[in-house]
């Protein structure tokens, strides 16, 4: 269920998972945040590994944001959306930038989302909130409990909306999630954090 | 479930290097942690200090961990439109002012690379010019390499790469079948010589026409990339070509402008400069 209390204006970065079904609401996503939106956003998004190209440019029409593959090493910036390129892991590096690996796939998955959502728990801390989307393992699931464990905030896709939802219900059962949204409030919660971020601006 | 912290890795970093002349402080922290967590379950270790005390009192485990510790996952002809460039473009330029090329895999691994050229020389009839060397950090793997024998699993993505490269014959030309394994005709190498070699210790050994260096740097932390960067630099003859990974950059490095770009998307490099 939303809830405005989880709103704090505390929080460094987004990072997002999602497997099968999860092209619909990331585009949803995307679409609808705000375009002054502050934090930097990390998509791990399960792909075709030989597919190099075609994939980020099909989420960046739709976004207000364009959507960066990143190369290795990229810092990160405030308000970017970084995707994770094909056949490669993506991690947040302690010292604000992002780390590439072609490391043994995890979870059958290369870029796997435990992996992006697990570096983001250790740099970010409390300070991050990851959301996970539709799909078809349980990648994610171990990513979401370390960002739970540091402090950070939990939401899903609400496993009855999700196209397949073995992904939000698996990160359901090994983690109290700290909510379980409708893309549509999934939306609406980041434009709500966004106004929050602004207040603090004018306040300044 | 255990989760590692900064100073464990760091204590851990500090008795290789003392112990081992080995220097992983510049590795990528995340992927380094992530080794470090790998080794600790593979091995059932119950803490990072367990294993700097195994570490400590036991030399012969030493080999075992940098072969863990470093990433071994490789596959011939990863990204196919890189090595139709190299195939149709790079060889022909180098062959256009020079008999013989020279050749060095700097972090050869398990040597899928190594395979791949190979074969691309041998389809274009001109591996008997050319002299490469093969380099990796880890013992054991460049014996696996030479050995040459790639598991069935793998063979898959391999073939489906060569065909999407677009080489003459079908990949299994190259190999002979034993059971579950596919072992490389032995011949096809007989112009590689393969060495052990430690990039993060600089030494420069010779000097190459091309140097392919695909996703062995994103191990490293940004300082570590310059330095190897400055050995790769000097280890290539003046228009010499480097080969990065496809997501790999030399915008940020101190030597960039010694660098011209050949081909942005799949990231060969010309040395400009001195």
């Amino acid at each position: 269920m939303f809830s405005y209390s989880k709103l704090s204006n505390k929080y460094k970065a987004i990072v997002i998972g999602g497997s099968a079904g999860s092209f619909q609401p990331i585009t949803q996503i995307l679409s609808g945040l705000p375009e002054s939106f502050p934090l930097p956003i990390f998509l791990c998004l399960h792909r075709l590994k030989h597919v190099r190209n075609g994939f980020v440019e099909a989420l960046s029409i739709k976004s207000v944001k364009p959507v960066l593959e990143p190369h290795d090493k990229e810092s990160i910036k405030r308000g970017n959306v970084y995707l994770a390129p094909a056949n490669y892991h993506m991690s947040v590096e302690l010292g604000n930038s992002i780390s590439l690996s072609t490391e043994e796939m995890v979870n059958n998955s290369r870029p796997s989302i435990d992996i992006t959502l697990e570096s983001a728990a250790f740099s970010y801390k409390d300070k991050l909130i990851g959301i996970l989307l539709s799909g078809a393992n349980k990648d994610g699931a171990l990513g979401m409990k370390r960002i739970k464990e540091r402090g950070g905030l939990t939401l899903v896709q609400d496993p009855e909306e999700c196209t397949i939802k073995t992904m939000p219900q698996a990160a359901l059962e090994s983690t109290e999630i700290d909510m379980s949204l409708s893309t549509k409030d999934i939306v609406k919660f980041l434009v709500e954090l966004d106004r929050l971020y602004k207040v603090k601006h004018e306040k300044i | 479930m255990y989760d590692i912290e900064i100073s464990d890795l760091r204590k851990l970093i500090q008795l290789v290097k003392d112990k081992y002349d080995y220097d992983f402080k510049d590795y990528a922290m995340s992927s380094f942690k992530r080794r470090i967590k790998r080794i600790i379950e593979l091995y059932k270790f119950d803490s990072v200090d367990a294993l700097v005390e195994k570490l400590t009192h036991t030399p012969s485990f030493f080999e075992e961990f940098v072969s863990e510790v470093t990433v071994n996952v490789t596959e011939m002809f990863r990204d196919p439109s890189f090595w139709v460039v190299v195939r149709d473009e790079i060889i022909p330029n180098i062959l256009s002012s020079h008999n013989k090329i020279s050749i060095w895999h700097a972090g050869c691994s398990s040597g899928e690379e190594v395979f791949s050229m190979q074969i691309l020389l041998e389809e274009m009839g001109i591996r008997d010019k050319s002299h490469t060397v093969a380099t990796d950090i880890d013992t054991a793997i460049i014996n696996r390499a030479k050995n040459a024998s790639i598991s069935q699993k793998n063979m898959e993505l391999n073939t489906s790469n060569y065909e999407r490269y677009q080489g003459k014959y079908v990949l299994d030309k190259y190999f002979s079948k034993n059971k579950d394994r596919y072992h490389f005709n032995q011949d096809i190498l007989s112009n590689v010589s393969f060495r052990k070699h430690d990039l993060v210790k600089g030494q420069v050994f010779s000097k190459f026409d091309i140097v392919l260096c695909r996703n062995v740097m994103i191990y490293f932390n940004q300082t570590l990339q310059n330095s190897v960067l400055k050995t790769l630099h000097e280890s290539l003859f003046k228009y010499g070509f480097l080969c990065i990974g496809s997501k790999e950059s030399l915008i940020w490095c101190d030597i960039s402008n010694k660098f011209s770009v050949i081909n942005n998307e799949e990231k060969i490099y010309k040395k400009s400069r001195d």
